[in-house]
């Protein structure tokens, strides 16, 4: 049972963090079930020492505009705080300010801002919900742990700003959208879903991909060996209804996994992939 | 401090006690006849089931390939993470669980011994270090065997003389405890990127068959009269139609036995049991494998029973792995042991809706079940490849109900399903015989006279479960059994308390059992010729590859008088 459904809760650091904090238990679920007491007594870790949420942070609760909602609000620098809003189900979490890594980790719904950049594994091995980041994202968006083929399997990862290396990695469903540019890497391992990259990349799109899409409407160094042109399409469908305007050259590959991934890259801003015409 | 448990009853089959109530008097670590009850501490276990510690002939727990597993899988140990107490040290991973996490989740279940099978002999030292780090249990490990080079040198050339003199060096080096052969001359064979087909197809660059290397090493076993007998990992594993290899490999022995003692183990026999051409026809070879151990005293076998989980697979059947990786798609490592083994590891999910895995689960059961003697087939899930030891509850369960084996057939693949011989198995397993299939019988094949039982002067290994067979039907209530076997209300080891209602309340450091033949001098000359091979072809001195016996943590050398 849900003690306080429309609650609203201001959680701001004590001191500046030396030390990574982590924090699994800062989600609308967990808030939601319980007083204000208990939330100040919650476990978390700050490096290898055992703390309680209410000494490292500060916390209040008032109510909340929106109904049957659970929302809270993060305030300060929380560069260092790791896996907040993991396992989230429900509700809303507000970043004012930078957040560290593993935000959104295994998240299955609900919705999580962020007005400043994010850390590495953002939306690591998500389940659904949707995260948007203001600024940048780190590296290993939406990827699984470290072994896992995991990846993202549902939900919407919406970065205003630039992503790092590897970001899509063994994702299995949902959507990416990258509004800056991507490093290295975007979509590797990929098996299905679909990352969409207006800015640049800085190559190797879709390195063993066997499934899925990557849209890049920026400059694109080369396109990997192993992916064969298929065709040049004038648009292509993001999800639902939104298409974007191309023209696209579509390659198919990894071939080197027997994938059977699309790789859809601008003409326009590729002029030196001009010569895969001729092959198609 | 002595012992004294009140009122159990009592499963020990050497002994011939089946669910009697009887009282057990523990004393330095031994069992004794009675000590004086005022000074002892009195364990009352009314209604409650005494056996003999655990037995695990075969289970990766140690050593280079399950190292490298562990590497190869973060994802395994990040979802199972046992934090430290103030008596255990923290662990983590649930299919290649850490050293310290694996005795104490065995010293849980009421085991107390536990075999490594699968020890490359130039990585013993690793394989005892990580050995040293198991805390509780009493340990061993079989060095791999079957391809190194000096075996298939001295058995083309029929020297089993030579040949026994040199296991009997490497037992002596390695600390090991018995011969084990790996898929015989294909390893050697996987050297050079092939594989060997069948028990006659000859190993290449060498003038020999795998035939030749099981009856060439089995008489050797013979002549040094090991404890255990050969443990072998047959040719063409895991591939469809193999149990005719694994019956023509226990037959290709038949004329060397003698008496009633097996003197061939086939280990985890469920992937040796595939009748059929291809996948799609794969089917149950489990009756025609029972019919022939059944008729025959020189065999003995333990399951490798298939758990329907998320788990890793690892053996020294590179070649196999490989197929494996190619099956699965999923990532892999390949070792290499210079001129001894290899190796290959693959992580691996057996689904139920899988018609191959499905099967091979059925396989299993079948084997328990249609081999009529118990002392000759064990219960074991290959750990981790068939799935993690912890599993070894529910395969009791399986085993004690035909009503838990039903649930499960009813949520498996319908092909399967329809094929698999369990519905038509009314056999379930008593008591007595699960105290066979864990503890008694495998103790037995391995020759640890003071294991698996609880007669006068055996080691103080017990394991008391919370269960009433006076009062539970396993048949119906086969998740208390479950429960029951997963969590020992007592674990006693050596005499001492190490397990309380499913927790460790104390680490003790096991034995590591190995065997130490002495061998005539004559027969030590063929030593010297393996100083000037070493020279040639290993990346290690002659001199620095024994591992010296101060070098284990509690070193228990079984002393034999060897026939050559």
């Amino acid at each position: 049972m849900k003690r306080v459904s429309n609650a609203m809760f201001t959680v701001k650091p004590r001191s500046e963090f030396k030390a990574p904090v982590e924090t699994e238990c800062i989600t609308c679920d967990v808030f939601s079930e319980k007083s204000q007491e208990e939330i100040r007594s919650l476990p978390v870790w700050e490096g290898n020492k055992r703390r309680e949420l209410g000494k490292l942070f500060e916390v209040r609760s008032t109510r909340g505009s929106n109904e049957n909602e659970t929302e809270i609000r993060l305030v300060g620098d929380f560069s260092k705080v790791r896996k907040i809003g993991c396992h989230m189900t429900d509700g809303k979490i507000t970043i004012d300010g930078n957040v560290g890594s593993y935000l959104g980790e295994e998240m299955k719904g609900g919705s999580i801002v962020v007005h400043g950049d994010a850390g590495s594994w953002l939306g690591s091995a998500m389940k659904g919900g949707r995260i948007e980041i203001m600024e940048n994202a780190g590296d290993y968006v939406a990827a699984p742990y470290r072994g896992s083929v995991e990846g993202m399997k549902d939900g919407e990862i919406i970065i205003h700003g630039d992503a790092g290396n590897e970001a899509g990695n063994y994702i299995r469903g949902g959507l990416i959208r990258i509004e800056g540019n991507v490093s290295q890497f975007l979509g590797i391992h990929m098996r299905d879903g679909t990352i969409i990259a207006l800015g640049n990349s800085k190559g190797r799109v879709g390195a063993e991909m066997v499934g899925g899409k990557i849209i890049v409407c920026g400059y694109v160094p080369e396109i990997l060996p192993t992916f064969t042109i298929d065709a040049l399409r004038p648009s292509v469908k993001v999800t639902g209804k939104e298409r974007v305007k191309g023209p696209f050259y579509r390659f198919l590959g990894d071939l080197a996994d027997n994938g059977e991934g699309r790789l859809f890259i601008s003409k326009h801003s590729n002029p030196h992939l001009r010569f895969y015409e001729e092959l198609l | 401090m002595s012992l004294a448990i009140k009122n159990g009853i009592v499963y020990d089959p050497i002994s011939k006690v089946d669910g009697e109530k009887l009282d057990i008097f523990i004393k330095g670590g031994k069992i004794v006849k009675e000590v004086n009850e005022r000074e002892a501490k009195v364990i009352d276990a009314s209604g409650m089931v005494v056996m003999p510690g655990g037995v695990d002939i075969h289970t990766h727990i140690a050593g280079a390939e399950v190292n490298t597993g562990r590497l190869l899988r973060p994802e395994d140990h990040f979802r199972d993470v046992e934090e430290k107490t103030s008596i255990t040290r923290s662990g983590v991973g649930r299919s290649i669980p850490s050293t310290f996490t694996t005795g104490y989740r065995y010293a849980r279940m009421g085991y107390t011994t536990a075999i490594t099978p699968s020890m490359p002999p130039l990585l013993a030292r690793h394989t005892h270090e990580e050995l040293d780090d198991t805390p509780i249990v009493d340990k061993a490990a079989f060095p791999l065997l079957g391809d190194s080079w000096f075996v298939l040198e001295y058995l083309q050339d029929n020297l089993i003389e030579e040949c026994a003199a040199y296991i009997a060096w490497v037992l002596k080096a390695t600390k090991g405890y018995a011969v084990k052969l790996v898929n015989p001359g294909g390893l050697e064979a996987w050297g050079f990127g092939s594989n060997v087909r069948n028990i006659d197809d000859q190993v290449p660059h060498f003038n020999i068959t795998p035939r030749e290397i099981v009856r060439g090493l089995c008489r050797a076993n013979q002549l040094l009269g090991l404890p255990h007998s050969i443990h072998v990992h047959t040719n063409n594993l895991g591939k469809p139609g193999n149990y005719v290899t694994a019956l023509e490999t226990m037959k290709c022995v038949e004329d060397l036995a003698e008496g009633d003692k097996p003197i061939i183990h086939i280990t985890h026999c469920q992937f040796s049991s595939f009748k059929g051409g291809d996948w799609g026809t794969l089917r149950s070879g489990a009756e025609e494998i029972a019919r022939y151990v059944n008729r025959h005293n020189h065999v003995s076998l333990d399951l490798g029973q298939v758990i329907f989980t998320d788990t890793t697979t690892m053996t020294a059947d590179g070649p196999f792995q490989y197929i494996l990786h190619q099956l699965s798609g999923n990532k892999w490592v390949n070792g290499d042991v210079e001129t001894e083994t290899s190796a290959g590891i693959v992580p691996f999910r057996y689904r139920r809706k899988s018609y191959v895995h499905a099967t091979q689960w059925s396989i299993g059961l079948e084997l328990a079940l249609l081999v009529d003697d118990p002392w000759r087939v064990f219960l074991t899930t290959d750990h981790p490849n068939a799935g993690p030891f912890t599993s070894y509850p529910r395969v009791i369960s399986w085993l004690m109900s035909k009503e838990a084996r039903r649930r499960t057939l009813r949520r498996i693949n319908k092909k399967a399903r329809s094929k698999s011989l369990l519905e038509s198995m009314d056999r379930e397993y008593t008591f007595n015989e699960i105290a066979v299939v864990t503890r008694a019988g495998q103790a037995q094949i391995l020759g640890l006279k003071n294991k698996g039982h609880l007669g006068i002067g055996a080691d103080a290994d017990i394991s008391i479960y919370d269960i009433n067979p006076e009062e539970t039907d396993p048949s119906k209530q086969f998740r208390q059994i479950r429960k029951s076997f997963g969590k020992a209300a007592y674990t006693i080891k050596d005499g001492e308390i190490v397990v309380k209602n499913g927790e460790v309340v104390k680490s003790l450091i096991g034995r590591t059992y190995w065997v130490n033949p002495r061998v005539s001098e004559s027969s030590m000359g063929s030593v010297k010729e393996i100083k000037e091979r070493f020279q040639d072809y290993y990346t290690v001195q002659f001199e620095n590859y024994p591992i010296p016996e101060s070098h284990l943590a509690f070193s228990r050398p079984i002393p034999i008088e060897a026939g050559v």
